[in-house]
């Protein structure tokens, strides 16, 4: 099995790109910064004491990095992870995401920003089941309101760029867990966001399935995506073009340069 | 746009409720049940009381009755058997009721005759009676043949006969009856007519039950005179009753009460010993009805306790379902679903669980009330609003019982979610 990833970059027919037009011209250069992080903390109580998951975190990273977020158990790569993504909001401290200033979005906000701005990969793939692979990558754009036909032709091509194209019909209890990563993949490039977050997402696949999603992924940040993702292994930290070495909820230090 | 988008989300509803097609299908079951349930009672109590009331229609709800009662006999007149008891309403009573009341429209007077009666060979017992033609404006039906009694009727000599349906059955006449004679006690009577009737079942009497035959009032009062032979536990008792009744028809529903108040205190003035009695349908068909609203919503409770049992069937169901998906809400709200679009998701599925049960229960509902019919004799109804509240009902309890668990789902800590097992 090989990864079928056209080197063409992405093929978005007239329809999907008529609809999908628009957002793109907001977008910063590459080299903008995307991320923003301005003296972070996240605290959590934990009966009268205060766990500090992150702890004053300043960070900036740019459109078209690709960063390994690494770190021993309980450092805080999580809690990171979460606030970038936006499912989570920082005790105190400034998070600027394209420009958008979410440290103190309202719920309804911070949905449309995951909506409109992420893409999440997770270590556990999280299809959701009673879907086919063309409608679980549809959702992103279900919730963005495209029109059926539109959002078919996009699910469509996203499918055939991780190499799924023949695939759309199947559940994901009937593919393999490389496989149903790639699905995972291509819904979270369905809608064309500026940043992928992915969680350990080679953690569920063994080694040469996982090589392929990082290949996938390497591939991707080639065509211009901003990706950051949380890892333990060093030889998939070695795929991004950056490390971020976190201790006791702060920045220890900073290896590459994204 | 917007339609497309909602049909999209029923689709996507139903498959995911058809994963689980036994689950969705017992889920459904309550609803079914409760909807059928609500809509068999409503029916049987429609039936019932469409039944009673019109019985009391029947006597028309501008109308008063006034009947003679035999007063009850005291201890002393026992040894006095043979002394001829006088009772009952007067001739006068009914002029003074048809001439100084401002709202009685006309009375029909009437005096009940048991007599032998014979056409040809055929001879049978008829109740005979005697009243004046304002009786066929006041108890309208229907005449098969003929004509009925008219004013010109009125006097001693009209020697004519009006048979009912049921009287002419028990002498055989038929249309071609109508111009001869027969003979009722000791005098030939020309049959002019023949009118149907009403067979009264139940408790309320219709005021043309058991008649046999009409004959003017001065033709009855002139042969019958106003004694009556009353044969009770082997001994015959004779007895004077001037009017066994008297229909008095008021113009208005609304002056019906207040008229019969009046009425009731002019007889208690001339009737002291209470020997009469008076009734007011419209009171009856009042009671009726209040005693009908209580009884239907006995019915409709019990019917919607076995709903609200449905509905907390589906309200575990969907509970159930939320716990098993936790995950997927945590990736929809990832991906950039909002609370109220997870809430919506949830909704659907239950207000399809629900309106589903419910078009099934409107199906099955009248099966049920016809099913009660024939095993209980029963007559039942479907009123059309039985049909339109289980709509509502249905609808009403897919939202109820939804917006608890939906808004569970919807409430859920993304990063909680997605980290569930
Ligand atoms: N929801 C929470 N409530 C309380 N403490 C938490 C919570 N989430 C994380 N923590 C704590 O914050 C610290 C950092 O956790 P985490 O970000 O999950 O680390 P990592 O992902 O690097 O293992 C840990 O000490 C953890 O116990
Ligand atoms: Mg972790």
């Amino acid at each position: 099995m090989t990864s079928q990833l056209t080197d063409a970059g992405p093929a978005t027919a007239p329809a999907a790109e008529a609809y999908a037009a628009g957002g793109d011209d907001e977008r910063p250069p590459i080299g903008a910064p995307v991320v923003v992080l301005e003296d972070v903390h996240k605290h959590y109580p934990m009966g009268d004491q205060v766990v500090r998951a992150l702890n004053g975190v300043s960070l900036e990273l740019r459109r078209g990095q690709f960063w390994a977020i690494m770190g021993p158990s309980g450092s805080g790569k999580s809690t990171m992870l979460n606030l970038l993504g936006c499912l989570d909001r920082p005790t105190s401290g400034r998070y600027v995401l394209n420009n958008h200033d979410v440290s103190d979005m309202s719920d309804d906000e911070l949905s449309d920003i995951r909506l409109r701005e992420l893409g999440f990969i997770f270590q556990s793939f999280n299809l959701i089941p009673q879907l086919t692979v063309r409608e679980n990558i549809e959702l992103p754009l279900y919730y963005q309101g495209w029109p059926a036909a539109a959002s078919l032709q996009r699910a469509t091509e996203t499918a055939e760029r991780v190499g799924l194209g023949d695939r759309l019909g199947h559940r994901p209890a009937e593919l393999s867990g490389g496989q149903q990563q790639r699905v995972a993949v291509a819904r979270a490039l369905a809608s064309d966001p500026q940043v992928l977050l992915a969680d350990e997402p080679t953690g569920n696949l063994d080694t040469s399935t996982g090589q392929m999603i990082m290949k996938l992924l390497s591939d991707l940040n080639g065509q211009g995506k901003t990706i950051i993702l949380v890892t333990h292994e060093a030889e998939i930290a070695a795929w991004a073009r950056g490390r971020i070495h976190m201790r006791d909820g702060g920045i220890e230090r900073i290896e590459g340069d994204g | 746009m917007a339609l497309m988008k909602i049909v999209r989300d029923v689709k996507l509803g139903a498959k995911t409720l058809l994963l689980h097609k036994l689950r969705s299908m017992l889920t459904m079951l309550g609803v079914v049940f409760g909807v059928a349930s609500v809509i068999a009672m409503l029916a049987v109590g429609e039936g019932a009381s469409r039944e009673a009331l019109d019985r009391i229609r029947m006597l028309g709800s501008d109308n008063i009755m006034l009947h003679s009662v035999k007063p009850t006999e005291q201890p002393e007149d026992r040894g006095q058997r043979q002394r001829i008891l006088s009772y009952g309403l007067h001739y006068e009573d009914e002029r003074r009721i048809r001439e100084h009341f401002e709202h009685v429209v006309r009375t029909a007077p009437v005096k009940e005759i048991r007599q032998d009666a014979r056409l040809g060979e055929r001879s049978h017992e008829l109740r005979v009676i005697g009243t004046t033609w304002a009786w066929f404006a006041l108890v309208p039906r229907p005449v098969i043949a003929g004509r009925v009694l008219a004013e010109r009727d009125m006097d001693q000599t009209s020697n004519v006969v009006v048979l009912t349906e049921h009287g002419a059955r028990r002498l055989l006449a038929t249309e071609q009856t109508i111009g001869n004679r027969i003979r009722i006690g000791d005098g030939y009577y020309e049959v002019i007519g023949i009118v149907q009737n009403e067979e009264a079942s139940g408790e309320t009497q219709i005021p043309d039950s058991r008649v046999d035959a009409y004959i003017p009032l001065p033709v009855a009062r002139e042969r019958f005179t106003d004694f009556h032979v009353r044969r009770s536990a082997g001994s015959m008792e004779r007895e004077r009753v001037e009017l066994h009744r008297i229909i008095v028809q008021v113009n208005d529903n609304e002056h019906v009460e207040s008229t019969a108040a009046a009425i009731e205190r002019m007889l208690a003035n001339n009737h002291p010993n209470g020997d009469y009695s008076i009734q007011v349908p419209l009171q009856l068909l009042r009671q009726a009805e209040e005693q009908q609203r209580i009884w239907n919503w006995t019915l409709a409770s019990v019917a919607g306790i076995s709903l609200l049992v449905g509905g907390i069937g589906i309200m575990n169901i969907m509970l159930a379902s939320v716990t098993e998906r936790t995950r997927e809400i945590g990736v929809r709200r990832a991906i950039g679903a909002k609370k109220r679009q997870i809430v919506s998701q949830f909704l659907i599925e239950t207000l399809l669980l629900a309106g589903l049960g419910g078009l099934v229960g409107i199906a099955v509902g009248p099966l049920l009330a016809d099913r009660i019919e024939s095993l209980s004799g029963i007559p039942t109804i479907v009123p059309t609003y039985a049909i339109l509240l289980s709509v509502g009902i249905s609808v009403t309890v897919g939202v109820a019982f939804g917006l608890y668990p939906a808004a569970r789902a919807a409430n859920l800590d993304p990063i909680v979610a997605l980290r569930h097992e």
